[in-house]
This record gives structure tokens, C-alpha cells and sequence, in this order.
């Protein structure tokens, strides 16, 4: 369990960073927190070339509140460092909460928010609650910037749309408006598994009604799995236990998880509709 | 001399705190990764990557010719100069068992490195020694193997069969092992029955996963001459004679050394090949050389454990009386039957337990497969029995209509019948015999501590809102202190203070607090004058080493004898010294004082120094004795564990809601550490019960081979654990105790089970093996709501 001979580069700035990543000839892998590289490394799963370490890089280790009031997280911040901040809390609570399910501790005191977006595990927390709060990924190469919404980013395990020579720099929550409100749901056997099955549930309220309705789950899918006729079913009416069940319904169509060791299809299909319902009645609660 | 005629004994039954904790929380521990010795090489194996395979031309050249790489071995290498391995003490059959059960017992002893065919994923085939660990790896991947793959299999039934593709291509099937061995006549009393319940209860397999994987480093000292290693293995003397004897060295020629050890639990109790290979490129090259395995080599190529398929028979008249027990249970030995009928007969000897069975009839067969071997893990043949045994005693009180603890209590045998002979033969091949035991007074115990009529009450109470709550209860016998021995070197230094060795090296357990209280008694000094070294071989001659729940009973016996002899011969050289008589004095704060004359004194140091400067003594020094303690039975201890869950019948979540464990280990050294040894036992055995779970694909692929998918218990998974203790002091030795290692890790599965099968029997679920994962509860439930009452 040792990794092969690799070269190690520290960036000093996202200049140098995407410089470095722009050698086409050789293997190139970011290294942030190194929780997910690092054991692909050690079992010889992955064979890179060159790791660049990003998280020296002053520019990308801090979060901001834009005049927008959209929250801006650099890819050098640790999961801890944003589970931490007050204004996530208030702001953005499910990502708060989110951040507290993945591992242990010592795992967030390195594991970085954009690591994990731009690792895209299956059953992992934060792309889930990318998508579901309208998050934009910023990606930079030496051949410019790009802004993608969450919605576009994630394209199947452990996969993205990010180009090997691109740095997403940082993520990007939009204020949340006045009205809505939010859930994040997970069932995973132990404190710290990834999940078995999840959802991260966003709802607008106008009136008496929801008027915008996201449902987002992971650990269902190859990606975080939005699915758009259960969020229809909840539209223009009150969250009552017909509405909820009536979204719930159409997951039984739209969701079609793997099983494999650890949990079966139908035993993480079950799970979704389970913490569906306690997550759209508990966003609803939220909407004020 | 019995410590009752010494007067009071200060030491024993206190919880004096370990000694050893100051230095391993300050991080000054000294595992086998902490050895540093200049120009030391390290090893990386190759092992192979299918389940069963012929393999051709283990092609060496690449590898051999990376930068840092100094030697590269495969089976070729090894031709001619080291035979395959034999764990000779676990393979012995006792003379009794032979004659009287003549047991089917075939050994295929291991290949150091695969020659010709592998038989499991993970079997060492070819080594490579370089500069560091990091430069060996990189070697192993330029190394080229051919495998033509063979059929293989993995389930242990399946290889039983007519048929079976074999796990081994020379081997005429896939039987290891088979005996049946019983008293009574089981026919006559099925017959005579009123009620007979059957059933198929399996133990999966697990992997024992101590903190520190195994390691050893081996080095040749140019100056003596001498192999010394050091190795983290619970058993040092019994490495020494092997890997003399595997290098053609005589026995005083290796010194081995058991450092500082994070866990054992069975894994590192047996003989493997890495600790015979280690040494023998040592003795090559000259230069010192470590091996240390990491987790995904321990989960995979370090010994398995457990898995076992019992399908057994209660019998019992209308009140609930015992009347036959009948098992037919298979044990998967893995690819090679590495330690003989350990853990078979241990399962055979412990599944009748606490409990009063005239006639009992069991069958064991051990199937070879292909997938890892599997060895003795804490507890070792008795988790299996003892959940076959407690989980058709509850399917026959659900039978009986009775209360599962009433059911136990009808039939337990009594603290009168004491000592019991079960009519079976024990692992010696002589007449099982408890020794002692107050089995209904932990019952009574736990059935108040966990208030069953109180959880009976709130059981029906919360099954009206939709909760389901039960009560789970398993008792088990631990035959403890295995023979044939252990020994004690007890010693005066010059400086005064007393040392002691023996061949028991601790892996945890706290042996240099526990063992130092009873020397103290004994040699009536304070504790801080006496220090231990424990699994030293050059300190001791011989030695068996830590498993089996034996070192307490074993060492501590042996510390007492020769602390004893050590106490009178210091009595006697200062008698000599100060011309009175040995019986006008004592030993009192570190000074040999003539009674009712405090002036009149020696210390230790001063006898130790006047000695070999006495004209006309005797000569002999002899402040320092070695004993050895051959126990003359099993001390059985015993234990019963209660358990409350809730399961959420939605997600198949168990929640640990009360957790009780009453045991029962003679007379107790050190409450506080026998209390430890019990929780750490309990968690691991609810880690078993609950989430633990080696698997293997049907190809013969692990599937579990990281802690991310083999899933240890943590602190949530393991509640605060509730123990009481009872007191029956074994009479089987002058200091009354019994062993109580592996205790706790055997009721847990049992005992979970039982509360589960309890909370959910409104859906008629019935629990055939652990773990109870979310996943497979909501699996049964689902099957199980077609029928809901
Ligand atoms: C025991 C354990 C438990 C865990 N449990 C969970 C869990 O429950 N939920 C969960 O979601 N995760 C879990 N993780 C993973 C953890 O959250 C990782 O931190 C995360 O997945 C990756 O973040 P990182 O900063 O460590 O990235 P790294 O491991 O450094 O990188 C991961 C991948 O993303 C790429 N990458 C990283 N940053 C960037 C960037 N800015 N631009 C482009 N590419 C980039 C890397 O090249 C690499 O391919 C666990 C890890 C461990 C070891």
C-alpha cells in the first residue's frame, strides 16, 4: 500500500496551478485533501505522473460573501473550515449539515468541499446539495475560465465535465431567497459510512403552496439523481401526506439504484422514498 | 502454600492501574514499525490476484533488475532448503481423542511461496526485498506470472459435495476434517420427546482485524552470531522452535523477541509463512529486514475466522427439559486445514455450554476452500456454538411458549453438581469436567439488572405505537487455561529489584500490572520494585505463549510457584548471613527484617551483594527461579449477556437500548482490567453481530478487502456495557483464577440475534445469521410482513 514514484508540485498561485496542469504530456492529478487520491495511489489504482498540491495556494482558501450574497468556497478550504462558518450555517444549513456527514473528523480537517465535487463519488453528500442549491462550479485552464451550473457538472461516478487541464477553483451557493427552505437527508449504517441512500430536498413557498421544488439523491445513482416528477407532483399545492406520497410515487420509475454488497436495489430504493418524505416535510417547516 | 496461609494478599483483587499506559499514551510504544536498525531492508510479497490457478515461470528478471531492489524469491528460490509449514502443536491429536472419537484429520501443510498452483487470493507468491517498502512494491508489479485459473470454490457446503471441483488439485477431496463424538443415545430420545425443534444457524466469517497488522524484522548478529526477531506473535517460543527448524539452526541460535503488540486476537497466535520467510532472507543477505503487513494484505492474506454452519436438534419433555441435542456442523478451513481440529473441537466441546444435556450427538467436518485459512479469533470455535446452541433454545421456548430466561433457568446445571462431567471428551481427549461455575445465579442476576418484566411491560406498551422492542439473552461456557504449560523465571538483580519472565507476552492485556500483583504478594515486595519481560525466549527456555484465554492462569501460576521458591531462598541466604533462624524473619518494604527487630535488617541489594563474598556459604546464589505451571484441567469460566434493542422495522436499524453482561471467571486479579478484557471482548463480538462480514465474490474475489467494506464497530456502534461478576474460584489452582480473554467476544451474536427474532416476532422473522445489517433485517421483515399476525 504505497504509491508509485510520482513528482509532487506545490502551487504557489492558480497561475502556476494551471501552467502545471497544462502539460499535456504526462499524467497530471490535483491534489487537494488527498482523501480519495491518495488511497487510489496506495493501492495502485491510479499511476499519475505528477500531483499538483492546490492547497498552498493563498487565493483559493478562503470562503466570501459576495455582494450578491452568494457565498464563494475557494478549492483550498477543508470541509472542516466550512462546516464551521457561521454565515454557511444561517445561510446555507443543509450544506452545513451535509459537510457533517461525511466522515469522521479527521477526514474534513483535510478533505476539501471542491475535492469532493470534482471527485463526484456516487454516494457522496456534496454534489447532491450542489445541485439541489443551483450551485455554479468555476473551472479555469490555461485556455480560460468556464462557469457550469452544478446541474451540468456531474456527468456519471466519479466523474465530471472538468477537462484534465482544468482547476475548478471554486463553488459558488447563490443566496437562498426568503420562502424556501431545505432538508438534507442520509441513512448510512455506521456515523461516517457514505451513504447507502440520500436526498437533499429544496422547496419555495409562495402563499399556502410550493412553488419550486427540488429533490436531489445520492447514493442511488452513478450521480447526484434529480428527479423532476416527483418535484412536479409537489407544485402548487401544499406539502400534505397526499403530495409527499404522491411524489414519492414517482421515485419507484425514476430511481434505479445498484445494489451491491452493502445494500440491495430495492432495500436503497425503499430508503429514498423513506427520507424523501421526512425531508420534503421538514424543508416545507422551513419554508418561513 | 495456598495465598490464604500466607495472610492477607495485598495486590490480588485490586484494580491497581496498568503500569504499562503511561508509556504507550505518550506514544513510546515499541511496535514493529518503531524498530530502526541502520541499513534495514524491507519486504513486499506478491500475492496472487485468483482464487485457484496453475501458475507457470514466476518470471523474476525485471524485478530483480529495479534500482533498490537487493533479492528477489519465488517458490524456485526456496527448492531444497525449507519445507512447507506445519503449525506441529495445534496439529497434535490427543492420545483420547484418537482412540476413543479417531477423528479424519488431513493437513496440507503451506507452501512458503505458491509453487505450481494458488489456492486463494492472496497467497504469497514471490517476495522481493529492497531499500524501502515503497521501492519493493514497485518491483512486484514488473513481476510476471502466468495463471491458467482452475474452478474454484468458495462455499463450504458446495465443496462438500459429490463432485466439487477441488481446492486442491493433489487432494482426494475436500475433507480436512470429520468426527462425530456424543454420549447418550440421541434416536432413543427423540423418540421419547415432546418437543423437537431443528434448525440451520450459520457464523459468517470475519477477519480479527487487530490495530497493528502483523510484522516482524529478523536480523543476524555478526558479533554472536545469533538470528535474532522480533516479531508482534503471541506464541515467541513457539516461532523460535519453528524457524530453527526450518533453517536447520539449533533452538539457542534464535532469540526471539515479542515487542510491543497492538492486539493479537488469534491472528498472530498461529504460525504463518511470512514468519519463516523474514528470518531465512535475513540469514541470506546479512542485513537486517521488516516485513509489515498492511491492512489490505491483513484483511486478505492474515488468517480468517468463524465461519461455520451448524444444523442442530433440541429435544426436550413438556416442561421445557432438556433431552437431546443433535448438531451436524461444517467448518470452512479455508484453502488449507492450517490448525487441525482447534477450532472444530472447541465448537464440539463448548455447544452444550452451561446447560444439563444427556444426550448429545455432533458431527463436525471441516471443508476445504478457496478462499483465505482460517485459525482461532477470540473465542475460537465457541461464538458458533454457542449462537447454534442459544438460538434453538429460544426457537424452542417460541416453541414451548415460554419465557426464553425460564427455559434456561429449568436447565442449567446447578452449583451442587459441581464439578459436572458432561459425558463428552474435552480437548485433551480426557473427561470434560467444569470445575465450578454458579450458572442460575447469573441468570437471576441479569434477569433483574436488565428488569424483565419491566422490558416484557414496555414491550407490549410500545408495540401499540409501532416500536418494537425485545430481549435477548446467551450464556456460554470458556474453557480456559490450556495446557501443557507455561513458565516463570522469577529473579533478585544486584540492584535489588525483582524481574520477571515468562513466555506470555501481552498483546494488550496489561500482563505488567497483573502479573507483577501477584509476585508481589507472593514475594511480599511492593509492586514497583518488580518488573516484567514477557516473550523474551533468550530470558526463558520454554515457553507457549498468549491465546486461548490461558496466560492468567498459566504465567500467573507459574509466577506464584517461582516467586514462592524465590521468597524462601531469600529468607534462607539471609538467614545464613545474619546467623538466626529463616523463620524469625520476613520481607517487609524491599528489606529482609528479623520479626519484632526493625533495626535488625537487610536489603535485598545488600543480600544480593554479600552473597558471592560469603566464605564457607553454599555457594549457590540462587535468588532466582524458574517454574513451571502444568494446569491439571480446564478452569471454566462463564458468562451470560442480556441485551434490549429496538428495531426499526422501516430501515432494519438495530438500536442497542440496555447491554448486560454478567461473568464469571474464578477469583479476579485485577477487576479493573478483567472488566476491560470483558468490553472489549463484548464490542468486538457486537461488531460481529451487527457489522462485521468477510466476503468473497463467487469467483473467490474479496469483496471486502478495506475497512471501507469490512466495517469494524466504532464508538457508536457499541453502547456502554452493564457488568456484574460472579465469584466461584477454580480449584483447579492455588490461586483460584480462571482465564477470561475471549469471553466477551462470544455472546454478543447469539444474544443480538435472540433480541432481534424477539422485537420482530409479530412479523414471524426468524434471525439464521449475522451480521444484522440494515440491509438484511429490511430483507427478512420484507418476507417476513406477507406473513405478519
Ligand atoms: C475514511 C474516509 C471516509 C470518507 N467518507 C466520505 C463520505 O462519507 N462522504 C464523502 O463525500 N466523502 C467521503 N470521503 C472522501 C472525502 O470527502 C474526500 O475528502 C473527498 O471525496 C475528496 O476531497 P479531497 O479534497 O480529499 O480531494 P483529493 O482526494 O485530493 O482529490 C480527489 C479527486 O478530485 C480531484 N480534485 C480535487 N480537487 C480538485 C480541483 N480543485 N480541481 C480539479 N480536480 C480536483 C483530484 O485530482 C482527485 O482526482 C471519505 C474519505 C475517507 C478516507
Amino acid at each position: 500500500m504505497k504509491p508509485a514514484p510520482f513528482d509532487y508540485r506545490a502551487a504557489h498561485s492558480v497561475a502556476e496551478a494551471i501552467r502545471l496542469l497544462g502539460d499535456g504530456d504526462r499524467e497530471i492529478k490535483v491534489l487537494a485533501g488527498g482523501q480519495s487520491l491518495l488511497p487510489v495511489l496506495n493501492m495502485r489504482m491510479g499511476h499519475p505522473d505528477v500531483l499538483v498540491d492546490i492547497c498552498r495556494i493563498p487565493e483559493l482558501g478562503s470562503i466570501d460573501v459576495d455582494s450578491q450574497e452568494a457565498v464563494h468556497i475557494g478549492a483550498a478550504v477543508r470541509q472542516a473550515q466550512a462546516h464551521a462558518d457561521p454565515r454557511l450555517r444561517s445561510g446555507w444549513p443543509v450544506l452545513t449539515e451535509a459537510i457533517g456527514h461525511i466522515g469522521h473528523p479527521q477526514i474534513r480537517n483535510r478533505g476539501t468541499v471542491c475535492g469532493s465535487l470534482a471527485h463526484n463519488d456516487p454516494a457522496s453528500e456534496l454534489p447532491a446539495v450542489a445541485v439541489a442549491l443551483d450551485a455554479e462550479l468555476v473551472a479555469r485552464s490555461q485556455r480560460g475560465l468556464r462557469r457550469l451550473n452544478a446541474a451540468d457538472f456531474f456527468d456519471g461516478p466519479f466523474s465530471t465535465v472538468l477537462e484534465e487541464d482544468e482547476l475548478l477553483t471554486e463553488v459558488v451557493f447563490p443566496r437562498q431567497p426568503a420562502w424556501s427552505g431545505s432538508s438534507f437527508q442520509e441513512f448510512s449504517t455506521r456515523v461516517g459510512d457514505f451513504a447507502t441512500a440520500g436526498v437533499v430536498v429544496r422547496l419555495e413557498r409562495a402563499g399556502d403552496v410550493v412553488s419550486a421544488a427540488r429533490l436531489v439523491f445520492f447514493g442511488v445513482g452513478g450521480s447526484p439523481v434529480r428527479v423532476a416528477a416527483a418535484e412536479q407532483a409537489l407544485l402548487d399545492a401544499p406539502v400534505t401526506p397526499s403530495s409527499t406520497a404522491a411524489a414519492v410515487s414517482a421515485l419507484e420509475e425514476q430511481l434505479d439504484p445498484v445494489g451491491d454488497i452493502h445494500a440491495t436495489a430495492a432495500f436503497r430504493k425503499e430508503l429514498a422514498a423513506q427520507l424523501a418524505v421526512t425531508g420534503i416535510n421538514q424543508a416545507w417547516e422551513r419554508c418561513a | 502454600m495456598t495465598p490464604e496461609e500466607e495472610g492477607p494478599a495485598p495486590f490480588i483483587g485490586r484494580s491497581i492501574p496498568r503500569v504499562e499506559d503511561d508509556r504507550l499514551l505518550r506514544g513510546q510504544g515499541r511496535f514493529i514499525d518503531d524498530l530502526q536498525i541502520e541499513g534495514m531492508l524491507e519486504v513486499a510479497f506478491l500475492r496472487s490476484p485468483v482464487a485457484h490457478a496453475r501458475i507457470h515461470e514466476v518470471d523474476l528478471t525485471a524485478a530483480a533488475g529495479l534500482p533498490g531492489v537487493v533479492a528477489v524469491y519465488n517458490a524456485a528460490a526456496l527448492v531444497g532448503r525449507v519445507e512447507p509449514l506445519l503449525n506441529s502443536e495445534e496439529l497434535r491429536i490427543p492420545e483420547g481423542i484418537r482412540s476413543t472419537i479417531d477423528p479424519v484429520v488431513r493437513i496440507q501443510p503451506m507452501p512458503l511461496l505458491a509453487s505450481g498452483e494458488v489456492n486463494y487470493v492472496g497467497q504469497a507468491i514471490a517476495m522481493v526485498v529492497a531499500e524501502s517498502r515503497y521501492l519493493a512494491e514497485d518491483a512486484l508489479e514488473v513481476i510476471d506470472v502466468r495463471y491458467d485459473e482452475l474452478p474454484a470454490v468458495i462455499d463450504p457446503e458446495a465443496a462438500l459435495e459429490e463432485g466439487s471441483p477441488r481446492v486442491l488439485l493433489e487432494a482426494e477431496d475436500n475433507i480436512g476434517i470429520h468426527l462425530e463424538h456424543g454420549t447418550g443415545d440421541v434416536d432413543q430420545a427423540l423418540r421419547s420427546a415432546a418437543v423437537i425443534v431443528e434448525d440451520t444457524f450459520a457464523s459468517q466469517r470475519y477477519v480479527p482485524s487487530p490495530m497493528e497488522c502483523r510484522g516482524i524484522v529478523a536480523h543476524r548478529d555478526p558479533f554472536s552470531g545469533r538470528l535474532t526477531v522480533w516479531s508482534n506473535t503471541q506464541t515467541p517460543h513457539r516461532v523460535r522452535g519453528h524457524i530453527a527448524s526450518c533453517l536447520g539452526l539449533p533452538a539457542d541460535d534464535v532469540h526471539v523477541v515479542a515487542v510491543d503488540v497492538g492486539g493479537g486476537f488469534g491472528q498472530k497466535g498461529i504460525l504463518v509463512v511470512e514468519e519463516l520467510l523474514i528470518p531465512l532472507v535475513a540469514q541470506d543477505l546479512g542485513r537486517p529486514v521488516r516485513w509489515t503487513e498492511d491492512r489490505q494484505e491483513n484483511l486478505t492474506a492474515g488468517s480468517h475466522a468463524r465461519e461455520q454452519i451448524h444444523h442442530i436438534t433440541a429435544a426436550a419433555d413438556e416442561s421445557g427439559r432438556l433431552l437431546a441435542v443433535r448438531d451436524r456442523f461444517v467448518v470452512n478451513l479455508g484453502a488449507r486445514n492450517m490448525v487441525g481440529l482447534v477450532v472444530p473441537y472447541n465448537s464440539l466441546c463448548h455447544l452444550i455450554g452451561p446447560y444439563r444435556v444427556p444426550n448429545v450427538q455432533i458431527e463436525a467436518t471441516g471443508a476445504l476452500t478457496n478462499t483465505m485459512f482460517t485459525s482461532p479469533y477470540r473465542g475460537a470455535g465457541r461464538p458458533e456454538a454457542t449462537f447454534a446452541m442459544e438460538r434453538i433454545m429460544d426457537r424452542l421456548a417460541a416453541k414451548l411458549e415460554m419465557e426464553p430466561a425460564e427455559l434456561r433457568a429449568r436447565n442449567v446445571v446447578t452449583p451442587q453438581e459441581m464439578p459436572y462431567q458432561t459425558g463428552l471428551l474435552d480437548r485433551r481427549g480426557l473427561t470434560q469436567q467444569y470445575d465450578s461455575g454458579d450458572y442460575p445465579e447469573m441468570l437471576d442476576r441479569a434477569v433483574k439488572m436488565i428488569d424483565l418484566p419491566r422490558v416484557r411491560t414496555e414491550q407490549q406498551k410500545a408495540r401499540v405505537d409501532g416500536r418494537y422492542v425485545g430481549v435477548g439473552f446467551a450464556m456460554y461456557l470458556e474453557a480456559t487455561a490450556l495446557g501443557p504449560f507455561e513458565g516463570a523465571k522469577v529473579s533478585v538483580l544486584p540492584s535489588g529489584r525483582i524481574r520477571i519472565h515468562t513466555g506470555a507476552p501481552s498483546q494488550g492485556q496489561g500482563h505488567r500490572t497483573t502479573f507483577v500483583q501477584i509476585a508481589a504478594d507472593a514475594l511480599g515486595v511492593e509492586m514497583g520494585e518488580i518488573e516484567l519481560v514477557a516473550g523474551d525466549t533468550a530470558t526463558i527456555p520454554f515457553g507457549v505463549g498468549t491465546i486461548a484465554s490461558r496466560a492468567l492462569v498459566t504465567a500467573e501460576n507459574a509466577i506464584h510457584q517461582a516467586a514462592v521458591l524465590v521468597r524462601q531462598r531469600i529468607l534462607d541466604s539471609a538467614a545464613e548471613l545474619m546467623e538466626v533462624d529463616p523463620a524469625d524473619l520476613e520481607i517487609a518494604d524491599n528489606q529482609v527484617v528479623v520479626k519484632g527487630s526493625p533495626g535488625s535488617a537487610m536489603s535485598l541489594a545488600e543480600l544480593m551483594r554479600a552473597i558471592p563474598m560469603t566464605q564457607g556459604g553454599s555457594g549457590r546464589d540462587g535468588l532466582s527461579e524458574v517454574s513451571y505451571f502444568q494446569p491439571p484441567n480446564y478452569a471454566t469460566s462463564s458468562g451470560l449477556h442480556a441485551v434490549v434493542v429496538e428495531v426499526q422495522p422501516a430501515t432494519g436499524r438495530v438500536e442497542i437500548l440496555d447491554y448486560v453482561v454478567v461473568h464469571e471467571a474464578g477469583r479476579i486479579v485485577n477487576p479493573q482490567i478483567a472488566d476491560a478484557q470483558i468490553v472489549g471482548g463484548t464490542a468486538q463480538g457486537i461488531g460481529g453481530a451487527l457489522l462485521e462480514h468477510m466476503q468473497y465474490d463467487e469467483a473467490g474475489q474479496p469483496v471486502t478487502s478495506t475497512f471501507m467494506d469490512y466495517r469494524l464497530p466504532t464508538v457508536d456502534t457499541v453502547p456502554d456495557i452493564r457488568l456484574a461478576e460472579v465469584v466461584c474460584p477454580s480449584p483447579t489452582n492455588a490461586l483460584g483464577v480462571k482465564g477470561l480473554g475471549e469471553g466477551g467476544a462470544v455472546g454478543p451474536p447469539a444474544a443480538l440475534a435472540n433480541a432481534v427474532e424477539d422485537a420482530l416476532s409479530p412479523f414471524g422473522v426468524v434471525i439464521h445469521s449475522c451480521p444484522l445489517t440494515p440491509d438484511r433485517l429490511w430483507a427478512l421483515l420484507r418476507a417476513g410482513r406477507a406473513t405478519e399476525r
